[in-house]
């Protein structure tokens, strides 16, 4: 792999080529905040919390760093006022479904999000798909998936699947940013506990 | 039929084919678009056939049921040739007298022509209406003279010429050059230069390539994908052998929507039949090029037309766009180069191959060449599909050809580019059709969605609609896209609903400037346009919900009330008895009064109020006066004094 010499906020910072922005800012010490990147996981760029702006022969533009990737002399600012601007609206449509998640708080107070600004939404889940993606990429199993799209999508435990595979796996739970994840997981055992050794 | 081996053996075919054509021999072209299907051309059409055998026309007169002409507000439809007598609003009645009268006796139906209501007079030929004669129908005209499902009606035309002459007489660099030249760009939303795509795939080295026609139409109230893949399907597919020529691709899909069946059939057919005659398949038309087709139908939601969520979609999974910042020219199917264009856009690589680029580029403005189709729709006179020169204003586009708006109202506004669109005030009439003249107005080509808006249109109103119907189109994923539409269409509804607040509208342009910078794929990227075009452009009506809770266009149902006016009521019952909701209070020679506790707001009253009296008003953000006291509202007639 060619190394790649790139500047992230002011700093000279060597890369792979092929590897993303949020990985070489990350590797450098540069923190990006993300909510639905995993680095076991294929990049997803859904929450777009980690978007930068980047500026590449003479052109400047936003871009998410989960996905775009390094190149020689690229020039990468993961702070401005419009990026922050960003961010925090993006924090607080997401406070409206999980206003108590520790990493959403934590993220608010540094970008002086609302966690009142929206009315409530009845979901906890923001859709990272970190479980999604995890059992279905890591795990091989496809137990959890989303159901339906635009502003009804949803995760949704298979119980079919999850009678099966769940009980003594369990992996994804520490991955869910909300409590959404475990709520979903309890109700399908309740709907549906054949096969559940302890249920 | 043995397979065409050579552009001479087409070339004899074809001659063959229209000398045993006779051009002064009766032909009855019956609409069987989809949109004449569905005001009965079907049964039409088959009356029309019993009826041919039962007055012995059979060798006399022939029938074709094409695809769709374009003036569907008219269907069904029919003309009738050589003479072009173009008839309309036909019912299975009237084709016995068609076919004694007009076929035998050349004699011309009065009740069945087009009546120019602008000059009061009959318009016998096709070509002489409004409607087609400001038209420019490059791409569409053959509709309405080809059989679909006739591979020989298109050959007959000089179908698969351009395919001919593109093997065996140009080198796909040539091809390239050429559609270069043309400055043809994307019909289907962005405007992208086709060329420069083309190219971008050409360079890349792979030994597998894909090309793909977009049929996933989806705007609200635009067909003319449709219509064009159902009436000429042979076209489109031309257009895709000569891309996928160019760029080297051997297989290419036509995604179509599930939702459109006549067009599935349709490119089914022509398919096969082009297979048979040896324009698919191996060694195409005896050359050393090989190429086949593959349907994909589509069942997804709006978005799967974005490029990325349908190659996605062809792979046989969830049809969401990809997050990668990469060309699907150059990565798409199966990482493989795709070059996806939109069925209008294929339709007219054939065009530019047989005519020549400076042929094209005799049309259009500086920008944007050749012609556009679109699907004129709304509170129109003349609803249907047009083709107009690129450049031609709105302003001709609306009255000229599309007759003007309907019932006498004012002009209001054009909704041009789907929910990733917006409208265009009247201040704007004259602005000349184009992808960048229209993007600097703050809306967008798109597809070639066209919906003519009058008065009574609310502008808060429409742009309601467009995010309620994203809410359930777009695919989710991202956080700008699926949150911000979800918290856009709140506030909108609200407003619309006289729960605006101060605020609001600074609320709304913060949620779109970060769905329009952070969104994943351009459903998202455009997804406030239909709000950020009527801020705008109307933003006093933004402003009249939320500070006065009235709404201008009186037609918010929350910020309207219907009133009847005591000084011109005259107590006729009609409403009083047409009123679903008992909300009437009044009686014979008493004056009748809203209850306003039971209206339902469904407007019944007002549009049953006889117009000589116009009693029925609708009020919006003031107070409905006080009903008068039952004595002051008996009405003593004179008549009934002596």
């Amino acid at each position: 792999m060619k190394d790649v010499q790139l500047t992230i906020d002011g700093r000279e910072v060597k890369a792979k080529e092929g590897m993303t922005v949020l990985e070489a800012a990350r590797k450098a010490g540069i923190f990006i905040p993300t909510l639905c990147y995993h680095e076991k996981l294929e990049p997803y760029g859904g929450c777009r919390l980690c978007i930068v702006e980047v500026e590449e022969r003479g052109w400047t533009k936003l871009v998410v760093s989960c996905v775009f990737q390094v190149a020689d002399n690229l020039v990468v600012r993961t702070r401005s006022e419009k990026i922050d601007r960003i961010r925090k609206m993006i924090l607080e449509l997401l406070l409206a479904h999980a206003p108590d998640a520790p990493e959403l708080a934590r993220l608010a107070a540094e970008y002086g999000a609302d966690r009142n600004r929206f009315d409530k939404e009845s979901s906890f889940c923001i859709n990272c798909g970190l479980c999604v993606r995890y059992c279905a990429e890591i795990k091989k199993k496809f137990a959890v998936g989303f159901v339906s799209r635009g502003t009804r999508r949803e995760i949704s435990f298979i119980p079919e699947i999850a009678a099966e595979a769940c009980w003594n796996c369990k992996e994804c739970f520490p991955l869910c940013p909300t409590s959404f994840l475990q709520a979903a997981y309890v109700l399908t055992e309740a709907f549906f506990p054949k096969g559940n050794p302890s249920g | 039929m043995a397979k065409i081996n050579s552009p001479a053996e087409l070339e004899a075919f074809r001659k063959d084919l229209v000398a045993k054509r006779d051009p002064t021999k009766p032909l009855i072209s019956v609409c069987c678009g989809s949109a004449c299907l569905a005001s009965g051309s079907g049964e039409v059409a088959a009356v029309l056939e019993e009826e041919i055998k039962k007055q012995g026309l059979s060798d006399k007169v022939e029938l074709k049921k094409t695809g769709c002409h374009g003036f569907c507000e008219r269907g069904p439809l029919m003309v009738l040739r050589p003479e072009e007598v173009a008839y309309f609003h036909i019912e299975p009645k009237d084709v016995s007298e068609i076919l004694s009268q007009t076929v035998k006796e050349k004699k011309v139906l009065d009740h069945l022509v087009y009546a120019d209501p602008a000059a009061k007079e009959k318009v016998v030929h096709e070509g002489e209406i409004p409607f087609y004669k400001y038209q420019e129908r490059i791409v569409f005209g053959s509709n309405g003279i080809i059989d679909p499902k006739n591979i020989e009606d298109y050959i007959a035309l000089g179908g698969y010429r351009a395919l001919a002459k593109v093997l065996f007489e140009m080198t796909p660099e040539q091809v390239l050059e050429e559609v270069k030249k043309s400055n043809l760009r994307g019909r289907g939303g962005g405007g992208f230069p086709t060329g420069r795509k083309w190219e971008e795939s050409r360079k890349v080295q792979s030994d597998i390539k894909y090309v793909i026609v977009n049929a996933d139409e989806g705007d609200p109230g635009a067909y003319m994908d449709r219509s064009l893949l159902e009436g000429n399907p042979h076209l489109v597919l031309e257009g895709l052998i000569i891309g996928a020529y160019t760029v080297g691709a051997r297989e290419g899909f036509i995604y179509v929507r599930q939702e459109y069946p006549l067009a599935v059939e349709n490119v089914n057919v022509a398919l096969r039949q082009a297979e048979e005659y040896g324009f698919l398949g191996e060694n195409i038309l005896g050359s050393r090029f090989s190429f086949t087709v593959k349907v994909h139908q589509g069942a997804g939601a709006f978005v799967s037309g974005e490029s990325s969520a349908l190659m996605t979609a062809i792979e046989g999974k969830v049809g969401e766009p990809r997050p990668k910042y990469i060309h699907t020219a150059v990565k798409g199917v199966w990482d493989r180069p795709s070059v996806l264009n939109n069925v209008e856009t294929w339709a007219n690589v054939p065009l530019i191959i047989n005519n020549g680029a400076d042929w094209f580029t005799r049309l259009g403005t500086e920008k944007s060449k050749g012609t556009k189709i679109f699907s004129l729709v709304g509170k129109i006179n003349n609803t249907g599909l047009v083709e107009v020169p690129m450049g031609m204003t709105l302003r001709d586009i609306i009255y000229k050809i599309g007759g003007g708006i309907r019932g006498g109202k004012r002009f209001k506004a054009v909704q041009t580019g789907g929910p990733s669109g917006g409208c265009i005030p009247e201040s704007l009439l004259d602005l000349p059709v184009g992808f960048d003249e229209l993007t600097k107005a703050g809306s967008m080509m798109g597809s070639g969605g066209m919906i003519v808006m009058d008065e009574d249109t609310c502008m808060v109103d429409v742009a309601r609609y467009f995010l309620d119907f994203l809410t359930e189109e777009s695919c989710g994923k991202c956080v700008p896209c699926r949150e911000g539409i979800r918290q856009m269409l709140k506030i909108l509804t609200n407003i619309t609903k006289g729960k605006g607040k101060e605020g609001d509208i600074e609320l709304l342009e913060q949620l779109a400037e970060t769905a329009c910078e952070a969104s994943l794929c351009a459903l998202g990227k455009t997804a406030p346009n239909p709000f950020l075009s009527t801020l705008k452009y109307f933003r006093d009506e933004y402003e009249a919900h939320i500070k006065e809770k009235r709404c201008p266009a009186l037609s918010c149902k929350d910020l309207i009330a219907y009133y009847i006016n005591p000084e011109k009521c005259q107590a006729c019952m009609t409403c009083f008895k047409n009123c679903p909701a008992q909300a009437i209070i009044g009686g014979k020679n008493l004056i009748h009064i809203v209850d306003q506790e039971k209206c339902t707001k469904c407007g019944t009253c007002f549009e049953v109020c006889p117009p000589r009296f116009r009693a029925v008003e609708k009020i919006s953000g003031k107070p409905v006066p006080p009903p008068l006291p039952e004595e002051a509202r008996v009405i003593t007639r004179k008549s009934k004094e002596k």
